[in-house]
């Protein structure tokens, strides 16, 4: 089935078993973001230093995954090294699979490189992304430019 | 005569194309209804033979355009049992149908605090939020019915909600989330006996039943060509001719005018009034060759054959584990719409596995957010019948759905 692009192991086990799921105190910015056209919804908590990014949320296993890998990825680094995580994941879901992936930097993250052939499913993908990055800045952490989200 | 689906579906050219490797099993009817060869050739035709513009030529082009264009309002007429063409207005869509009596129906009215517009919690944006704003502008209260837990307009608290401060009801005929059919004939009584007026959002009914706005109680209907197998762009408001008349314009420019001076303007009749500038003329068009199609095979017969569709999917769904079905569970007062949940996997990765299978559903909220939140869910997964729509297409949803659980297990 040509779905094996998209439903990757990865993804699934990250859905089914989402990593450090749940709201967590305490916080310096939180940032709830919807996805209008489906409703899907996430709220992201971070500490300013980023010892914990922690998130809650309601949408497909595409865009609850993408929350799972995210805090695996990004919690306990530095804002540099966060920016360039999170730049190379938002390339990577705008590249209509054209994108290589780098597992070094994105870990996990590789797995959504399927993703960006179902430009219906991107939005869902970068959701948990936008609202870190809104949830960052609000903390007062810049965690660089990423581009406006074309889906 | 029973009806003969193969050869209905032989008039569908996009219903022999595969999706993902597959057959194309499209059940999105309710969101956009795929066109037959009659009214797809009908606008080609227009185009490459007869156009021109409306109303405005005395050429022969512009002549042969405006009477196929009048010709189609005509066939609109008597499709929906409206004795007078001119109770026809053209419009884009519902929506611009429902923005239109929203408008100018509230001007006419001369809405103002104190005043109620009455809905329910079961209808589709478009039959919201030109209300809202109606509201907004004038100060009216907006009130709403609610919906019960088997999918139905819950009438209970009638009495209070249609009284001497209502001023507009407009409900939907046929409900596009949870395929409801709503008989609103003891509404629309109760609000004439006030002296309120009654709209229906007849999107999803007149597509697919027989609809007569003699026998309706309505004043004003709106439905959409595109859900009927006709054209986008082109939808219909039907108003009573009385109230149409004394209905101030809604947009304003070229065609809806009687005289224009530079310090004033007066306006023409219905329904030129209501059609500011060069209306969609192939689409109107397209749209009549539709209601001929719709008319040969006779609307009953197409409401027969989607109820036969209806029982059986109805039956095969409550055979599928984890399917939880929003609305009525039996075919009696509903169509072939059926939204549902499967247990355990989100409505999005639910119309992706179908896909992958060629099977087409709409999911999310269905422009129809409310009743999503009444029913607790942030998005539903959906699938909608047509008069090409067959058993075997059903047992391939049913198919797919168990595709579904094993991708998700
Ligand atoms: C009940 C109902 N009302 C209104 C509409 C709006 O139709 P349109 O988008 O063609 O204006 C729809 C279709 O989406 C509908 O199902």
């Amino acid at each position: 089935m040509m779905l094996d692009g998209l439903y990757q192991e990865i993804i699934l086990d990250h859905y089914k078993h989402p990593h450090g799921r749940g709201l967590r105190d305490p916080f310096d910015g939180e940032a709830h973001h919807v996805n209008p056209t489906c409703g899907d919804e996430i709220t992201v908590r971070v500490s300013a230093d980023f010892s914990d990014i922690s998130y809650d949320g309601l949408g497909c296993s595409i865009s609850q995954a993408s929350a799972s890998v995210l805090h695996e990825l990004l919690r306990g680094r530095d804002a540099d090294e966060i920016a360039g995580i999170h730049e190379a994941f938002v390339t990577l879901m705008q590249g209509r699979g054209q994108v290589e992936p780098d597992e070094d930097v994105l870990g996990d993250a590789v797995a959504f490189a399927g993703v960006a052939k179902f430009p219906a499913r991107v939005k869902c993908a970068l959701l948990p992304w936008m609202a870190f990055k809104d949830a960052a800045a609000r903390a007062g952490v810049d965690v660089g430019a990423a581009p406006e989200v074309k889906a | 005569m029973t009806f003969d689906v193969a050869r209905v579906r032989a008039d569908f050219p996009i219903l022999s194309r595969e999706v993902n490797g597959h057959p194309l099993v499209y059940l999105d009817s309710a969101n956009t209804s795929q066109k037959p060869r009659q009214v797809l050739e009908v606008m080609r035709e227009h185009n490459e033979r007869h156009n021109g513009n409306v109303s405005r030529s005395v050429h022969t082009l512009g002549t042969e355009a405006t009477s196929a264009y009048e010709e189609a309002r005509g066939k609109i007429a008597a499709f929906v049992g409206a004795t007078n063409p001119d109770e026809i207005v053209f419009t884009k869509n519902s929506t611009e149908a429902i923005n239109l009596v929203a408008h100018s129906l509230g001007r006419h009215l001369s809405l103002k605090p104190g005043d109620e517009v009455v809905i329910s919690e079961m209808e589709h944006h478009s039959n919201i939020v030109p209300w809202q704003l109606l509201c907004e502008r004038t100060g009216a209260t907006l009130r709403w019915f609610g919906v019960t837990d088997d999918g139905r307009l819950d009438e209970s608290a009638l009495e209070s909600l249609i009284n001497e401060r209502t001023k507009i009801v407009s409900l939907v005929h046929m409900s596009n989330t949870l395929g409801t059919i709503n008989d609103v004939a003891a509404i629309a009584e109760r609000a004439r006996s006030f002296g309120a007026l009654v709209m229906l959002d007849c999107s999803q009914s007149v597509p697919h039943l027989p609809v007569d706005v003699r026998t309706l109680g309505a004043d004003f209907i709106a439905f959409t060509g595109h859900k009927m197998l006709g054209p986008t762009g082109i939808g219909v408001l039907w108003g009573r001719y009385e109230l149409l008349a004394e209905m101030p314009p809604f947009l304003a420019g070229g065609s809806m005018i009687e005289t224009v001076t530079m310090a004033r303007t007066t306006y023409a009749p219905p329904p030129a009034r209501f059609e500011a500038g060069t209306p969609p003329i192939a689409e109107a068009i397209g749209l009549g060759a539709a209601v001929d199609y719709l008319n040969a095979l006779g609307m009953d017969a197409v409401h027969r054959h989607e109820q036969d569709i209806t029982s059986y999917a109805l039956k095969v769904l409550a055979d599928v584990p984890g399917v939880r079905l929003f609305g009525p569970t039996t075919p009696e007062g509903r169509g072939g719409t059926l939204s549902f949940d499967v247990d355990g996997v989100h409505p999005h990765d639910v119309g992706q596995v179908l896909d992958a299978l060629g099977v087409e559903v709409r999911v999310g909220h269905h422009c129809a957010k409310p009743v999503c939140a009444r029913f607790g869910v942030p998005a539903m997964t959906r699938a909608s019948f047509y008069l090409y729509t067959t058993t075997d297409e059903i047992d391939a949803l049913a198919r797919g759905l168990d595709q579904v659980r094993k991708v998700f297990a």
